[in-house]
């Protein structure tokens, strides 16, 4: 953690201080605030985390236990254009791994983190369900079936072209 | 008429909910709407070559369909009553044309009994359900029979848990049955976590009535009023179907307070998963639910006795929920007789990998892995060698050419170093390498473990390690036996399943191909030309034409040569990522 302090906006503390009592400051439901507070932010720094940890009333390192125990959450800032690639066995035994190192050869950013313009970020994620179509590249919530390391530029053009 | 359009995530991902929304304006448009019907459904498995159309009653059987073939389907088809030839499959074997889904290979030895509606009813309508013999089971065992005689009727259909430990599901409801307790607890575990297994998605997408039904009854059963189903977030359109199916349920009196007027009340809440491969172990589920990090605790106590906040609970998967209302409406002693004595009924597998008919498939225990691989799934893709088929995910192992035989079941396959697990199977030939499989799953184990325990969280990374060193080649005889040893300790002595698993990958693939492991450190040689730092490429003299397509696409500009000149590669540069092999139309690029 940084020692910077972010400044977070008043208005989205205030969606997330409704949605925590939403689930009544339950501390069995942290994992679901958690989930609503990751969609009002995007992503979970640690001053999301001590709004949490003060609104469920538990301490901080047990909100930090839990966000750093699931892949689902995350502490840094996606991109605008978040890239996840399936790297679940379906799409590694036809070639999930090439396709990841094409994406990190042209973006220049290893994985979990943001190209310095915001716009790509790279993760891997286990399994999308369509094994049929692998290897699998999801862009925000747009899928891309079976994806050469050729296919790459393509996917990453229309994105480039969109701004 | 009935245009039944799939909707799974798989032919969603190739546009085909746009699709249905052209197959719908163009009936309209033709005045057609009152005739024909265009449904979503949920998944028909054959992934491979999505999306599908399938047209009822003459059931043909549309492949790879595109939004733009919408027209055509409804002018020839539709209309004229033609078969659109060029939409139709294609069998890989004999290339002959096939209409009727009956005639395929897929199809033909599969029963439906868990994916029974899936891909036959609109799974965000309770009426379809409804029409397919849905809720009616659930009627009789509230209304007809005691709880005692309907966990007989359990316990007498042999069903075992299908999400990895095949344990019997009636003993399971009984024992939850006889702990007393003011409140006790039904989850649904839906937090399918094997990489390659996307069986409980499809159902949870294309049947989510079936599992409502079923959690009700088990609630019945064991006296529990409250259900909870506790699903990855990663599966945003089975959650939606989900909920639609929760609040028609409730609306149609079929969930919520006095069921069908008798008397029983039980209701159901969806808990979100997010992101952790140890929660499908049910202790860990169980904590994850409550808020806290997912790690596993220490068995006895069971779930059973006691579960969610200390309450007895009975944690059963989607697939094995799925098959609980069929078994009450046809009766234990039929699904008894489908499959083998000691497994019975049929398994949902995922089939992938380089297979032909990648896709979802469901048959009775008991089959061979030969007749799934090469009637059902069509054989190997571009005609390669078969080399092994890995069942059970990160937990089972890799099987063999020798193993093909073997029929299929819960004791064959721990008997062969394997396991079932929750039903992935992924096919591999001759291009992978088996020391880096057995790698690539241990990456996955080390990454999932929670942490807990010493031998899982340490044992598994020193296992990687191991097989980082042996990939490189830098690994000596003394690392097989280390490798071997460890993974009898972590076995032995790790706290959950996860861990008592996790070597089985590298165990199965010692046992099955340690002529792999041999050459690796014996030999620096990687038999199936995948380990980069083992391997590299060369021009073949002879063969090159001096193109230039290789050294054009080479991300490195390792390549050099003139125009209709002999191209040579720079090994200080070279990557090794493989695409002037890829490139090359003239064989002049070899792996050494």
């Amino acid at each position: 953690m940084t020692s910077i302090k972010l400044k977070l906006k008043e208005s989205e503390v205030q969606q997330l201080k409704e949605a925590a009592s939403s689930f009544n400051n339950e501390p069995g439901e942290l994992i679901n605030v958690l989930h609503k507070a990751q969609e009002i932010f995007g992503y979970l720094p640690a001053e999301v985390q001590e709004v949490v940890a003060q609104e469920m009333n538990v301490s901080v390192a047990k909100v930090y236990g839990v966000v750093t125990f699931y892949s689902f959450f995350t502490m840094l800032p996606k991109g605008r254009y978040p890239i996840s690639i399936c790297t679940g066995t379906a799409c590694y035994v036809r070639g999930a791994e090439k396709v990841l190192e094409e994406f990190k050869r042209i973006l220049k950013v290893p994985v979990g983190e943001t190209t310095p313009d915001g716009k790509f970020s790279i993760t891997c994620l286990r399994c999308v369900g369509a094994c049929g179509l692998a290897p699998v590249v999801m862009v925000g919530d747009k899928t891309y079936g079976r994806v050469t390391t050729d296919g790459v530029k393509d996917i990453l053009k229309e994105y480039e072209d969109a701004e | 008429m009935h245009l039944l359009v799939c909707g799974g995530t798989g032919c969603r991902a190739s546009a085909s909910d746009m699709l249905y929304e052209n197959l719908k304006k163009e009936i309209q448009e033709q005045g057609l709407q009152d005739e024909v019907q265009v449904i979503t459904t949920g998944c028909f498995g054959f992934c491979e070559k999505g999306p599908i159309v399938k047209v009822i009653p003459d059931n043909t059987f549309y492949v790879s369909v595109e939004p733009r073939d919408a027209s055509e389907i409804v002018a020839e088809h539709v209309i004229k009553g033609r078969r659109v030839e060029r939409l139709l499959y294609i069998d890989p074997v004999n290339k002959k044309q096939i209409a009727d889904s009956k005639g395929m290979g897929f199809y033909k030895k599969q029963i439906r009994i868990a994916l029974r509606n899936c891909g036959l009813i609109d799974p965000e309508n309770i009426d379809e359900y409804l029409a397919a013999d849905g809720y009616e089971a659930m009627g009789r065992v509230l209304s007809e029979i005691t709880p005692e005689e309907a966990i007989q009727e359990m316990i007498d259909s042999g069903l075992r848990g299908r999400g990895g430990g095949g344990f019997p599901t009636g003993l399971k409801w009984q024992i939850a049955s006889k702990v007393p307790g003011d409140q006790k607890y039904v989850v649904c575990n839906a937090d399918e976590g094997d990489p390659g297994a996307f069986m409980d998605r499809s159902i949870l997408e294309g049947d989510p009535h079936s599992v409502l039904e079923a959690m009700v009854i088990n609630g019945y059963c064991i006296g529990a009023t409250k259900g909870l189903i506790y699903i990855r977030a990663e599966y945003p359109l089975a959650i939606s179907r989900l909920k639609i199916a929760i609040d028609q349920a409730r609306e149609y009196g079929l969930l919520g307070k006095d069921i069908v007027g008798s008397g029983f009340d039980f209701d159901v809440e969806i808990r979100y998963g997010a992101g952790a491969f140890v929660c499908g172990e049910e202790t860990a589920l169980i904590h994850s639910m409550e808020g806290e990090r997912g790690e596993p605790t220490f068995k006895p106590p069971f779930p059973a006795q006691s579960g969610y906040l200390g309450k007895p609970t009975n944690v059963n998967n989607v697939e094995t929920l799925a098959n609980v209302p069929v078994i009450y409406n046809k009766g234990a002693s039929w699904f008894a007789g489908i499959g083998t004595e000691k497994s019975t009924g049929t398994k949902v597998f995922a089939l992938a990998g380089k297979i032909n008919n990648v896709g979802l498939i469901e048959v009775p225990m008991g089959i061979t892995l030969r007749e799934v691989i090469f009637e059902i799934g069509g054989g190997i893709k571009d005609g390669k060698k078969f080399r092994a088929v890995q069942t059970g995910g990160p937990s089972g192992g890799c099987l063999t050419e020798k193993h093909l035989d073997t029929p299929i079941d819960f004791d064959n396959l721990l008997a062969v170093g394997s396991m079932m697990g929750s039903g992935g199977m992924i096919v591999m030939d001759e291009d992978d390498c088996m020391v880096s499989v057995a790698k690539f799953y241990l990456d996955f184990t080390v990454e999932e473990s929670c942490g807990k325990c010493s031998p899982c969280r340490i044992g598994n990374k020193r296992l990687f390690e191991l097989l980082e060193k042996i990939t490189r080649g830098q690994a000596d005889k003394e690392d097989l036996d280390n490798l071997r040893n460890l993974s009898m300790v972590i076995r032995d002595t790790s706290l959950c399943g996860l861990g008592q698993t996790s070597p089985n990958p590298v165990l199965s693939t010692m046992d099955n191909f340690m002529e792999e492991y041999i050459a690796h450190v014996e030999e620096q040689r990687c038999p199936a030309g995948s380990c980069k730092d083992l391997i590299r490429y060369e021009i073949i003299p002879e063969n090159c034409v001096g193109c230039t397509a290789c050294a054009r696409n080479c991300p490195v500009n390792c390549i050099a040569g003139e125009r209709k000149q002999l191209h040579t590669i720079d090994q200080s540069l070279c990557i090794k990522c493989g695409a002037c092999l890829e490139k090359c139309k003239f064989n002049a690029v070899a792996i050494i």
